[in-house]
């Protein structure tokens, strides 16, 4: 399906919220669903553009090859790093059990 | 396996590039430091921090690249996105369609060789303990997170679906690392982590062309887990396909213990990681003044320490003896020694064998022995002055307490027999054993100059030359 | 000629020790006390810290030392922007009384130049908005009706130089959040070219986008504000090396001889009152000695759609960070899973899930290339189209924002309509040039307008001498309502 053809539906909504992690009730899930399909078809207006040959702008700026030599500089105090903690325990920080994988 | 299968094997393996500091921050890049010490507002993620790329990661990156025979290409990092409490960003800076190093390859000890897709730079990510159940994932209550490591950098090193047995995932695994001990970009310790193997494994009918549906093998902390990961999964593939399953694309996570791989969770599609551009870091283009002098800093890989060898030993093909004895000397990093005594005119194949069988005993006290004292040692043997039994004692002392081999020769004693000495002995052990002799002398049983030999060395004490005795023997037989 | 510049004054007088940098604090303190509670610029105010700096510029001053070209001069600064040990909460509940362990380069930069953080100021929440309406902390009101917003997303900003409650702050802008609000309360804010001043401490929207700026009531601060906090800088890999600090110097060179291109894609879908301050500035220009010409630049069309793909895009990214692992709000749950949505779903308000949504879909699988991809390369038409106009002209002048302030609560329902107010500023955002908003008249209201010089990337120079041509010709603007005693 081209993007012209695509609606943002509400699963669609629901979908990215998941991928987001933001919870929405039913109600902002309508709502939202809603408002973002009407700004989708307004910036999808890109879509219908002519780009063939043109590449994309990932930077503005002819920047190449910025480095910094490795050579240590000063860490964080721990303890102002985590005073800041919704939870810490044993230094560390703390987070209820993860459901999930890592990568 | 039952027959007619062929597995197909791709190996992914991270390392940690051993620069001081992070990729993207001046934290130190250290393991088993005290938790949440090298942090900083870059490399915790904290709003409003920027990264900044670590030279010499790159200059690491290529020195990988240059070893594995790839094509450094100006590249680009992206950002995977994912939640995970281990990733202070929720995404992780790695590279995607524009990775620094393509389409290289990896010369295995048996001369064969494995294709490399790719090998790109990428952030580690924080570590994660879950407490309570026991350690497992499954059953934890809750997890701490130490974030010293998130930042450090890898790089990913993706082969080609070239191998065929877990004996060559194997192989592959310990020549990557020694590659990569040897370019000095890491230390390739997979129990500590630095060097971390994950394993793509799927099975098809022998002699078809199309892959089968490939599982990802995780949680492999040592080549033997490796092997036995890989036997496991390729038994449970045909087992399945066989049985009329399919093997479902997915994860999987192998447990030591149990001696199984178990699904983390069924993929039925890929995650969208909704890889972009990163925003904040500029394109590496690695000009062509840059990629020599990294190539120039780079000493000898172990392939071509073997193939120096194999030149030393002569223009004939190797035997496979010839070939174990040089893979283990490589490995062992004791091939100097050998390069030394070859160079100084001694036998080389004499001062292989002596450092593959010998020296290898104890290969930490070998590495540090005087090249010079070894290839004096070679040519006293080659020369007859000691025996090949009294070269080994000799060796044994030097590994244990160092010193010159002659010195050590005149201490126990051991001096060569003289030839006219010898022919008096040979002449005894002759008379002493007629029937021996007789079928000897008839050319029937050669090996009985084992015999005979064996007789001469319990005479001399061991002191006698076998070539030496050996041509005596034949002389008299006439 | 010496060009009007309070805060250079200001900054002159503490140095030559006739006026001590603790009276000027205390003036605007007094102020920001007695107006603030009315406008809301405002959600932290530096009392103490504010005095211990202006005690170490006078102990400087006494001491026979250099304390810095801006010494004792006030300066607001986004409260998206990091300050040591002081809240920085982006206006957002997610990052209600987070303190950051450092200061953004900018704030450092404003120090070492011997300024006077006086406190932080409101915007919308993590900068995406056009109103301040978004703040999860109340709105900011525009100093010249209450009733009315001061734009955004830097509009606490705007309104406290606008209302007299600081001679200098700092902005950010990623679609026009220094210009817009500048124009709306009648002061000049300034986009500096993509690269000209450090990110480092500026809390992320979009990206490859946004970037720091000045807002001062006069163009000649601006360019130097511009000077103090611009350079490079090693902790920002997009930062380029410093341009030449010309920008102050050749503010009076004038513009004889210059060529300005006049779009009609900033003119044609303006308020009227908008449009003819802009046909006004035009001839303000040509009798000035430049060559005014009409032109069209069609791909200017495409910036809006384009940036309300790229920037949310860039944003969802940004955002993720906020999962209540590390700092922040964290709303309980019995997974991390859930913790991380609960908490998402309570600390951010609804503008910024809406664009966390959208780019998060821009960029998903499957319509990465339609979007995110599709609207990189209109940007590569943007940038193109502007450098075949720069061929032509030196700089190019138009509306900075469709309207005058509008009415607080008048657009929060409608995204779209919201949105169209960025449709002048976003092409600057998306080439990486510099761009200016100039206060130039007001409408039949009495709200002022601005009228905005572009220029090419490095184009400051120009830039500013043109808007400071147009600053001269101004008609004399009227005081706000709200204004410091």
């Amino acid at each position: 399906m081209t993007a012209d053809e695509r609606h943002l539906t509400r699963d669609d909504a629901a979908y990215v919220a998941r991928l987001a992690r933001i919870a929405l009730t039913e109600e902002e899930l309508d709502r939202y669903a809603a408002q973002l399909a009407t700004v989708l078809a307004h910036a999808a207006q890109v879509a219908a553009l002519d780009t063939e040959g043109v590449a994309p702008t990932a930077h503005p700026l002819p920047l190449r090859n910025v480095t910094r030599p490795d050579e240590p500089r000063p860490s964080l105090d721990r303890d102002e790093v985590l005073a800041q903690a919704p939870a810490v325990e044993d230094r560390r920080f703390k987070v209820p059990r993860i459901l999930g994988d890592a990568l | 396996m039952s027959e007619g299968w062929e597995p197909v094997i791709g190996l992914e393996v991270h390392c940690e590039l051993k620069t001081q500091t992070k990729l993207f921050c001046g934290c130190r890049n250290a393991f088993g430091d005290e938790p949440n010490t090298n942090v900083c507002p870059v490399c915790l993620g904290l709003p409003g921090s920027l990264p900044v790329l670590n030279a010499r990661a790159v200059e690491y990156a290529m020195r990988i690249g240059i070893a594995l025979h790839c094509e450094i290409r100006p590249s680009l990092f992206h950002r995977k996105n994912y939640f995970y409490p281990d990733m202070p960003k929720d995404y992780q800076v790695s590279q995607y369609d524009a990775p620094i190093n393509v389409g290289g390859w990896l010369e295995l000890p048996d001369g064969s060789r494995v294709g490399i897709e790719r090998a790109h730079m990428e952030e580690d990510t924080g570590k994660t303990s879950h407490m309570g159940g026991g350690g497992r994932i499954h059953d934890a209550e809750h997890a701490l997170v130490d974030y010293n490591r998130a930042g450090v950098p890898l790089v990913e090193i993706v082969s080609a679906p070239d191998i065929r047995s877990s004996a060559q995932a194997r192989l592959y695994a310990s020549e990557l690392r020694a590659i990569l001990v040897a370019t000095g970009a890491s230390d390739g310790r997979m129990e500590e982590g630095s060097m971390r193997v994950d394993a793509n494994v799927s099975v098809r009918r022998a002699g078809t062309a199309e892959l089968g549906t490939r599982c990802e093998i995780k949680n492999l902390n040592s080549l033997r887990s490796l092997g036995r990961a890989i036997e496991f999964e390729i038994e449970r593939q045909v087992t399945l396909l066989e049985s009329g399953g399919v093997v479902v694309q997915q994860t999987r996570h192998w447990n030591e213990d149990a001696g199984e791989t178990v699904a983390l969770r069924s993929k039925e599609e890929a995650f969208d990681y909704r890889y972009f551009p990163e925003p904040d870091l500029v394109p590496v283009v690695p000009d062509a003044g840059w990629q020599a002098e990294v190539a120039a800093s780079l000493g000898p890989m172990p392939a071509d320490r073997r193939a120096r060898l194999a030149a030393l030993l002569g223009p004939a093909p190797a035997t496979d003896a010839r070939t174990g004895q040089i893979a283990t000397v490589v490995e062992l990093e004791l091939d100097g020694l050998v390069v030394a005594a070859a160079t100084a005119g001694a036998d080389a194949g004499l001062a292989l064998a002596r450092a593959a069988n010998e020296a290898a005993a104890d290969a930490d006290a070998a590495r540090r022995l005087d090249p010079a004292a070894f290839t004096s040692l070679i040519r006293m043997e080659e020369q007859g002055a000691v025996s090949a039994t009294q070269a080994k004692a000799v060796l044994a002392d030097m590994l244990d307490a160092g010193g010159d081999p002659a010195e050590i020769a005149r201490r126990k004693g051991f001096e060569a027999l003289e030839e006219s000495s010898l022919a008096a002995v040979v002449a005894e052990v002759v008379a002493a054993h007629p029937d021996e002799w007789e079928r000897y002398r008839s050319g029937t049983e050669d090996k009985l100059v084992g015999f005979f030999t064996g007789q001469v060395m319990r005479a001399t004490q061991n002191r006698a030359n076998g070539k030496a005795v050996a041509e005596e023997l034949r002389r008299l037989r006439g | 000629m010496s060009r009007p510049a309070p805060a250079l004054d200001i900054a002159r007088s503490v140095r030559d020790g006739s006026v001590p940098a603790a009276d000027v604090v205390e003036r605007f303190l007094t102020a920001i006390d007695a107006t603030d509670p009315e406008l809301h610029a405002f959600l932290t105010v530096l009392h103490d810290a504010a005095r211990a700096a202006a005690a170490v510029v006078d102990a400087t001053v006494d001491a026979g030392g250099d304390p810095g070209p801006l010494a004792g001069v006030p300066v607001a600064v986004k409260d998206n922007l990091c300050t040591r040990g002081i809240p920085t909460t982006c206006s957002s509940r997610i990052l209600d009384g987070w303190c950051p362990p450092y200061d953004a380069t900018v704030v450092e930069r404003l120090r070492a130049a011997g300024a006077v953080v006086i406190g932080k100021t409101n915007l919308d929440e993590f900068a995406m908005g056009s109103s301040t309406e978004n703040s999860a902390f109340g709105p900011t009101r525009n100093p010249h009706d209450p009733a009315r917003v001061p734009g955004g997303s830097s509009g606490g900003s705007a309104a406290a130089v606008a209302a007299g409650l600081a001679p200098l702050a700092l902005g950010s802008d990623t679609g026009g959040s220094i210009r817009q609000p500048a124009a709306l309360c009648g002061v000049v804010g300034m986009k500096p070219t993509y690269g000209t001043v450090s990110r480092y401490g500026l809390v992320a929207f979009a990206s490859s986008l946004d970037q720091v700026g000045p807002i001062t009531s006069t163009v000649t601060e601006s360019a130097a504000l511009f000077d103090v906090i611009g350079g490079q800088d090693p902790l920002d890999s997009t930062c380029l090396e410093r341009p030449s600090p010309r920008s102050v110097a050749a503010l009076s060179d004038g513009v004889d001889g210059l060529r300005i291109g006049v779009p009609a894609e900033l003119v044609d879908d303006v308020d009227p009152a908008v449009a003819a301050r802009v046909r006004e500035a035009a001839d303000a220009l040509a009798g000035a000695g430049a060559t005014v010409e009409e032109c069209s630049v069609p791909e200017l069309r495409h910036g809006l759609p384009a940036y309300y793909l790229l920037a949310p895009a860039e944003a969802s990214s940004n955002l993720a960070r906020y999962d209540g692992v590390r700092y922040g709000l964290r709303v309980e749950a019995d997974t991390v899973e859930a913790m991380n949505a609960a908490t998402r779903a309570a600390g951010f308000g609804p503008e910024v899930k809406r664009r966390i949504m959208l780019g998060t879909y821009a960029l998903s699988a499957g319509y990465y290339d339609a979007y995110y991809g599709q609207a990189q390369k209109v940007r590569t038409l943007i940038v193109e189209a502007l450098a075949a106009a720069y061929q032509r002209f030196d700089a190019l002048l138009g509306a900075t924002t469709p309207t005058t302030a509008f009415a607080i609560g008048a657009k929060v329902d409608d995204p779209w309509a919201m949105y169209l107010s960025d449709v002048c500023t976003v092409p600057s955002n998306l080439a990486g040039h510099p761009a200016i908003s100039v206060p130039f008249g007001r409408d039949d209201g009495g709200l002022p307008v601005g009228v905005q010089v572009l220029a090419p990337a490095l184009g400051e120079p120009v830039m500013f001498r043109v808007a400071a041509v147009l600053e001269d010709a101004a008609p004399v603007p009227v005081p706000p309502r709200v204004h410091a005693p």
